[in-house]
């Protein structure tokens, strides 16, 4: 067993490429997972690699490296279609969580209540993996989650950084976390929205992303679709814009109240995303 | 740094100092501060990142120390309290203003408060209530109830001072200091780094069949020093707190009854343990049909847990009066319903933990627990040896709230230091003290209850089933108290209350603040608003028609002529009712999700053992230097107990209790102040302490035949006493007592009860407190989620020996019944860590207003009486009964999460979810 802290990406990677190890961030995933007497043949830390800790905001767009904290991007001066992914940090356990636990690893771990999907998957987020082997890939984030705790990384292969497109101006985002106390909670369910509204007040851009509703967090199309042209304050939120949702009883709740509590949700994050 | 080389020592700063550190892999740099680096402030509650006692600053960032791999902290500066403490202006003041407020009770969560406290005045000097919320969100607290520590930290006027702490002054803890600097030892604090520990090998299914593997050639592992089972025991192999019921194993023989229960233990080299899981130990399983609830191991079907206990009912209990019957067919209107409620965890945030070593070949064993004596007891009988060759140092205790009565590390401890011959010590995981610890019944409570037209009970008839567990523990306690009880603090005239305790193969359910009686509350006192309801009655003005008075016969028939302080407590929230009535009526005008509601429950608690003898014995002395020594036996598991049995004894003596030297519970020296439970140390204890004083002041003043009101002072080696005349004694003249004193008493108290006869009438206890809560809520009534907005809480404690204990005794008590109403239930195998199993933050605690009444009692220490269980018993009832009242359902079930209240809302359903 051992433990590297490399600070190059191109030794993180070389070190990755031979054999299977624990990549560790903040390790807020990584040790309550871990199991008493089985330890990986090796521990990469990724925090001290550089470039991997920026954020960076330019024409192309957004871009968070894969060490970026949920405290780094709370405190950031982001757009306010970045307000559902901030919200998003704020609510992650709490502070000490979001001192250390980072958004990559977030969803590396691939929780199905991993609070920064929705918001990501509503700033239409792609992944970034790199591999000493084949060098580095895109993964458009809805692809990168294949299943609960499953992603669509290799072995030697790991996330280098989150890149979001460029948000249209006026683009605004609400966050909505339900569960039954206020901090170290793990979501009963959470909805994040993104609505840009036309210059009559209608809404000419909706994205909606729900989580721990399926196996993995998903944005609702024929809601969003719906959404198109209506005014915020008409807008109704039915069972049939869930049909694609597929929750879950276990000790947090049951699917049906799931169901029930995140149709209520999505209306109130839509209203707020929406409000002016 | 190097390319690909695997790191192995590291250097970083810690509280100032270089320090330099070789931590295995992975290792959490929670333990390598601990175990490396001497830093013990730093407190392991789960390991998980659940709890944050563990929060450290790295770089001025506050993380938990168990998530954070000790290479991170290469290069970096890292802060534990005690470095704060000693070089932070900041976290000296808040040191001040934590003892200023009794924000630390316990303590096991104080260095992880206090550190993310510290970073967030770095950064905002004068933060609001929101943001010390959002920045110790991350710290769990069982003791507090949170309210004190928000006041600690913004810099709230202080409401505990140092002074002469005269009986009813709100003195400082006496202990405070130790707390706040992170000096503190818990259970866990005491091992030297790097002996031998402990592994408890456990049963994962809820019953199965075991068998050894090949344990000797397990034993010669290089690692390991010993195995234990139960071939191991030299004594008894069995435990238990009720004499009549010692029946839980130390290890399990051939078969388990719960998931959790012991089977063996490793006694190994710590980096043995490193890379050991208890799935290679040398047993196999075979799982068992097992019964998992009262219904289950009552079906005819279910296997028996315990020979001679046929259906698997272990006993009952039983009180009537009058013509229950009559009473109710008399009633103008009845109502009945059927409540339950789940297993509740204590949820400490110190985990089980202990060390042990030979001592002169005496076993001597440090560990937290609530019952020194009962340990040593427990001990010398599993142990097989005299009770003279055993010695319990209590450490601290981080939470007990009733767990800590039973036996837990003990036996283990005692066994590998015996067996090996060397010091050893166990903390058990979160996930071990979760599956083994003992847990809050489980019940079912149906109960009827009929009232005249005008209002006053006429009859009242309940059964109360309760999930007792695998073992015993104290559940036959339970059985017998909450028939005593389940009346509330009513005058009822006609009534019957039956309980009965089942056995399951689910874990021991033991005591939990309030012995079953919080669960019967729930029952009465819900009942009590619907039964207002049909009679068109205010709630309050229902409860003060109906309340027990002076004179008025119990429903085990005790008459108490004084002290019954029921009605005032109610009578207190009169203006509080009125005025949030009003207040949530206009909030409720608006239309939308959120509805408010108001809510009020009373409740009371016999203090000290239901008719049994319950003595506590207190020893004082003088030593020739002049200092007086106060041998402190009552646990304080954070209540407070050394602070008030300072102030009791330092009042009858006439000195301050800043003069007092204490020593602890230690069973060489100290006497048996009786376990820390069933809200009788201020009761008991203190009139020990009372009696302790007021005998060693009448020793000293016979000596001299001083005047009885002579003012006492210690100087260094003399008495001066000053009254009518001066007198004067050189201690150095007097002969010394073979305990180093030159005067010395020990008082015994027990408090004066009388048995229950078969229909349960008699004196059970010499004294009651009494309580009641109003709580107001608001619903979400499309998510079915409740936030309490407020609290206020009237406690008749007879004196307030420290209104500032009082208060925080209030608190802690109510954040407990919170939980209890509203989020927590323990399911063995589902939510064993404090991430599934929630228990409130600082977020879910509202401010809560305390009224203390004080209606003395003639038996009580300066007319004092017991509070530590009244606390939580009305909360509960009070949230659900503001909860109907916001919303119009009742829940009979607790806890009410979101998606229980949410499925009551939605179907209507009256008789609740
Ligand atoms: C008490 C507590 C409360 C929590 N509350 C919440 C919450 O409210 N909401 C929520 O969503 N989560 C919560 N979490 C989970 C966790 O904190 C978050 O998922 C966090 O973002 C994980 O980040 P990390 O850097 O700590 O991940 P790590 O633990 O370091 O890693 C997580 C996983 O991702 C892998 N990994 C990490 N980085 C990479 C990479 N760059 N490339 C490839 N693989 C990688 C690791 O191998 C591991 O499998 C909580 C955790 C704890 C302990």
């Amino acid at each position: 067993m051992s433990y590297f802290s490399p600070t190059a990406l191109a030794d993180a990677l070389d070190i990755l490429s031979r054999g299977p190890g624990k990549i560790i961030a903040g390790g807020t995933d990584v040790y309550p997972s871990a199991r008493p007497g089985e330890s990986p043949d090796y521990f990469l830390d990724l925090t001290r690699v550089d470039a991997l800790s920026a954020i960076r905001q330019n024409a192309a767009g957004t871009y968070f490296g894969a060490t970026v904290t949920w405290t780094d991007i709370v405190r950031a001066d982001l757009h306010p279609a970045f307000d559902a992914l901030k919200a998003a940090g704020r609510e992650v356990g709490s502070v000490q969580i979001q001192n250390a636990g980072t958004l990559a690893g977030n969803l590396c771990n691939a929780s199905p209540a991993a609070d920064g999907v929705p918001a990501l998957l509503a700033l239409e987020a792609v992944v970034e993996i790199a591999s000493a082997a084949r060098g580095a890939r895109d993964v458009p984030l809805a692809d990168f989650i294949t299943g609960v705790r499953q992603t669509a990384l290799a072995p030697d292969e790991l996330v280098r950084g989150i890149r979001v497109p460029p948000q249209p101006e006026g683009m605004q985002s609400a966050f909505e976390k339900l569960g039954s106390r206020t901090y170290l909670v793990i979501s009963i369910c959470m909805t994040a929205a993104n609505v840009l509204l036309d210059a009559r007040g209608r809404i000419a851009e909706a994205r909606v992303a729900v989580g721990a509703c399926s196996a993995v967090a998903q944005r609702l199309a024929g809601l969003e679709k719906r959404l198109i042209g209506m005014r915020p304050a008409d807008l109704r939120v039915t069972p049939e814009d869930l049909e694609d949702l597929s929750p879950i009883d276990d000790v947090r709740g049951t699917a049906s109240y799931r169901l029930d509590a995140v149709q209520e949700q999505i209306q109130r994050t839509l209203q707020r995303a929406s409000a002016a | 740094m190097n390319k690909q080389m695997p790191e192995l020592s590291l250097s970083f700063t810690l509280n100032s100092a270089r320090v330099s550190a070789t931590p295995y892999p992975g290792q959490r740099l929670s333990e390598l501060l601990r175990e490396g680096l001497d830093a013990r402030d730093v407190k392991i509650g789960c390991d998980a990142g659940d709890c944050g006692a563990c929060t450290v600053l790295v770089d001025g960032k506050p993380v938990c120390a168990c998530l954070t791999p000790a290479h991170q902290a290469q290069g970096r500066d890292v802060e534990t309290l005690r470095g704060l403490r000693q070089n932070e202006p900041i976290a000296a003041r808040l040191a001040e203003s934590f003892q200023d407020h009794g924000a630390a009770q316990c303590g096991i969560c104080t260095p992880g408060m206090m550190v993310s406290a510290v970073a967030l005045l770095r950064d905002n000097p004068a933060p609001d209530e929101g943001a010390v919320q959002d920045a110790l969100g991350g710290v769990l607290c069982r003791c507090t109830g949170y309210r004190k520590i928000i006041d600690a930290v913004v810099g709230a006027p202080a409401i505990a001072f140092d002074g002469a702490g005269e009986v009813g002054f709100a003195l400082r803890r006496v202990d405070g200091a130790a707390k706040v600097a992170g000096d503190e030892l818990f259970g866990d604090d005491v091992a030297p780094p790097g002996c031998l520990e402990i592994l408890v090998i456990r049963a994962p299914y809820p019953r199965a069949r075991f068998s050894f593997g090949d344990l000797e050639a397990f034993a010669n592992t290089p690692g390991v020093a010993a195995v234990l089972t139960a071939a191991d025991i030299p004594g008894k192999n069995a435990f238990g707190v009720i004499p009549q019921f010692v029946d839980q194993p130390v290890f399990a023989e051939e078969e388990t009854r719960f998931r959790g229960e012991a089977v063996a233990a490793v006694v190994a080299e710590p980096a043995f343990l490193v890379q050991f899981a208890p799935q290679m130990f040398p047993v196999s399983w075979t799982e068992l049909p097992a019964a998992t609830d009262i219904d289950a191991a009552q079906s005819p079907q279910a296997a028996d847990l315990h020979e001679g206990r046929a259906n698997n009912v272990m006993c009952g209990g039983f009180v009537t009066c009058g013509d229950p019957k009559a009473g109710l067919a008399r009633a103008a209107t009845t109502v009945e319903g059927r409540f339950q409620s789940g297993f509740v965890e204590h949820g400490y945030i110190e985990p089980e933990a202990g060390f042990a070593e030979i001592v002169n070949g005496r076993v001597e064993l440090h560990a937290c627990t609530q019952a020194p004596v009962m340990d040593l007891e427990a001990l010398a009988d599993i142990l097989g040896m005299d009770r003279s060759q055993i010695r319990i140092l209590p450490t601290a205790v981080g939470g007990g709230f009733g767990s800590k009565l039973d036996i837990t590390v003990q036996p283990y401890l005692a066994l590998a230091a015996l067996k090996t011959g060397k010091p050893v010590r166990i903390c058990y995981t979160r996930n071990e003290s979760m599956q083994s610890s003992t847990k809050r019944h489980p019940s079912d409570i149906t109960l009827r209850i009929g009232a005249d037209a005008q209002g006053r009970i006429t009859g009242f008839d309940f059964l109360g089933v309760f999930d007792t567990g695998a073992y015993a523990s104290w559940g036959p306690t339970v059985a017998n108290r909450v028939p005593v009880h389940a009346s509330g603090p009513y005058r009822i005239a006609h009534y019957r209350a039956e309980s009965k305790a089942i056995h399951t193969n689910n874990p021991p359910a033991g005591a939990f603040r309030g012995f079953g009686v919080p669960q019967s509350a729930i029952a009465q006192e819900c009942l009590f608003d619907e039964l207002a309801e049909r009679l068109g009655l205010d709630p309050l003005e229902f409860r003060i028609l109906n309340a027990l008075e002076n004179d008025v016969p119990t429903v085990c028939g005790q008459v108490f002529h004084q002290g019954v302080g029921i009605k005032a407590c109610l009578e207190a929230l009169r203006p509080a009712w009125e005025a949030e009535h009003r207040a949530a009526a206009g909030f409720n005008e608006a239309s939308g999700p959120l509805r408010r509601g108001v809510g009020v429950a009373a409740g009371w608690y016999g203090c000290g053992n239901t008719s049994l003898p319950n003595p506590s014995t207190f020893r004082a002395g003088v030593r020739p230097d002049g200092q007086v020594v106060l041998h402190q036996g009552a646990m304080d598991i954070g209540q407070g107990a050394s602070t008030v049995m300072a102030q009791i004894f330092a009042a009858e003596l006439g000195v301050t209790p800043g003069a007092l030297e204490l020593v602890g519970a230690d069973t060489d020296v100290t006497p048996d102040g009786g376990k820390t439970s069933a809200s009788r140390q201020t009761f008991v204890s203190g009139n020990a302490a009372r009696l302790a004083g007021a005998a060693l002041r009448a020793a000293i003043l016979a000596k001299v035949n001083a005047a009885p009101d002579s003012e006492i002072a210690f100087g260094q080696g003399e008495i001066r006493m000053r009254g009518a005349t001066e007198h004067h004694i050189d201690l150095a003249a007097l002969p010394v007592d073979a305990l180093g004193y030159v005067f010395r008493a020990e008082e015994t108290y027990d408090p004066p009860t009388k048995p229950l006869d078969a229909n349960g009438q008699g004196a059970p206890y010499a004294q009651f407190g009494y309580a009641a809560h109003l709580a107001v809520v608001e619903v979400d009534t499309a998510m079915g989620t409740v936030k309490p907005l407020k609290f206020v809480a009237a406690h008749d404690v007879g004196r307030a020996i420290n209104p500032m204990l009082v208060e925080g005794q209030v608190h802690g008590g109510i954040a407990q019944g919170l939980g209890m109403a509203l989020m927590e239930e323990y399911l063995p195998g589902r939510t064993e860590n404090l991430h599934d199993y929630l228990i409130p933050t600082i977020g879910d605690i509202p401010p809560i207003e305390t009224l203390i009444i004080e209606e003395p009692d003639a038996h009580g220490p300066y007319g004092a009486k017991g509070l530590g269980e009244h606390v939580l018993i009305p909360t509960a009832p009070a949230i659900l009964n503001a909860i109907k009242a916001a919303t119009g359902v009742r829940l009979h079930r607790v806890p009410a999460t979101p998606q229980r209240l949410h499925d009551a809302l939605k179907t209507g359903d009256r008789n609740g979810a």
